[in-house]
């Protein structure tokens, strides 16, 4: 339906030739936008209705004293569906540490909270399938898993800054009960921040895919980027260190390079580093966590994300 | 009155300022708005930033922000 609308702007309303490259880049635009924030609208609003029964605080109490595997499957579960602001890393942390979550389920749920995040998803769902999609999710939920397994067996606590231990918290506040009406008042003034903080970005994002889709050639990037360039993956993870929290931005440029030859483990990879590994979120942990942790938590996602990466390319 | 905005700063947090500036202008209420960062402070009320705390007692925390109207409604409640 959304592909008959855009069909008809751009050859009935625009009366453009079909066939031709600008029309062609037009239609995918045009067809892609609405498409993106139909998906992103819903998918946010049902995001923000589930997150409302859930706090970092109850998060903490089931997680409290779980046992390997459990813990660490639990928490990155809890990841994905538990509201918390990108800045409260470090009370976060120091929060979880202090009532007794152990530190490899805490790192679980630090991958996994930024990794499977609401708009990565609804961008892949829209633009590259729910196959692909589901893929990312799963193996983003392994990887967070993995890790945080792999943290915790290492037993790296005395690399924990001593104060994390000493610091007192205050009784949180109950958060009264809220109707289901009030959750979805709330759900809906988050929907729309969301889309109002984003939509430029997406916008503009689709446009260069849209570009990239009716002027570049077909397998540009195959040579580049295809599944034999072995360099490919661990080049996509370093570009997309830099490019932390613009994922609104990047999914729909890599969407269209996709049909240009790049290949998908490539892509997974990428995303993976573009969500999950962020420097600013590296600088701020070193605030709670003394060097050589940080180290090996970097060291461990960006090893596991590039093994993603390889396995893709060599299984699809 | 005594306001105070938690959060290590990041525009969630200068957001909370800004609607707690901004409640008070409409409130017409006599009140200090201070801007905590420091961490150990921020414990002592929550883990969850953003948090909004009047009069020494926690109102808000976390995500997602309360309207500007429910901002209103809290300080009112704390005073």
């Amino acid at each position: 339906m959304l592909k008959d609308f855009a069909e008809y702007i751009v050859f009935d309303l625009f009366v453009m030739e079909r066939g031709a490259r600008l029309s062609g880049a037009l239609e995918f635009f045009i067809y892609d936008t609405l498409k993106i924030f139909l998906l992103l609208s819903v998918v946010i609003f049902i995001i923000s209705v589930i997150r409302s029964y859930f706090s970092p605080e109850r998060t903490r109490k089931l997680l409290s004293h779980k046992k390997e595997f459990i813990g660490n499957g639990l928490a990155a579960g809890l990841g994905v569906v538990t509201p918390f602001c990108s800045c409260s890393a470090v009370p976060l942390f120091i929060g979880f540490i202090e009532a007794g979550v152990p530190l490899g389920v805490t790192f679980s749920f630090l991958i996994a909270s930024p990794m499977v995040n609401e708009i990565a998803v609804v961008l892949l769902w829209g633009l590259l399938g729910w196959k692909l999609t589901t893929l990312y999710i799963f193996t983003g939920l392994i990887v967070a898993i993995l890790s945080g397994i792999i943290i915790g067996r290492l037993k790296l606590e005395k690399w924990v800054e001593g104060y994390v231990y000493t610091i007192q918290t205050g009784q949180s506040i109950d958060a009264p009960a809220l109707t289901f009406r009030q959750r979805l008042q709330l759900a809906n003034d988050n929907t729309l921040d969301i889309l109002k903080k984003i939509w430029l970005y997406i916008v503009i994002a689709i446009g260069i895919g849209g570009f990239i889709h009716g002027y570049v050639p077909e397998d540009f990037l195959v040579k580049y980027a295809g599944p034999d360039n072995l360099l490919a993956v661990p080049l996509a993870v370093i570009l997309g260190v830099p490019l932390y929290s613009s994922a609104a931005g990047i999914i729909p440029i890599v969407s269209a390079l996709i049909s240009k030859g790049l290949a998908v483990g490539t892509v997974l990879a990428f995303m993976m580093a573009v969500t999950a590994l962020s420097l600013p979120e590296m600088i701020i942990l070193h605030k709670v966590i003394k060097l050589p942790l940080l180290a090996v938590f970097a060291g461990i996602m960006t090893a596991s994300i590039i093994i993603v990466g390889y396995l893709f390319n060599s299984i699809l | 009155m005594e306001i105070k905005v938690l959060g290590p700063g990041c525009a969630n947090c200068h957001k909370m300022e800004e609607m707690a500036k901004e409640a008070v202008a409409e409130l017409g209420i006599e009140a200090t708005i201070e801007k905590i960062s420091d961490i150990a402070e921020i414990m002592k009320y929550t883990m969850s930033t953003p948090g909004l705390v009047v009069n020494g007692k926690l109102m808000h925390s976390g995500k997602p922000l309360p309207s500007q109207q429910r901002v209103k409604e809290l300080i009112m409640h704390g005073a």
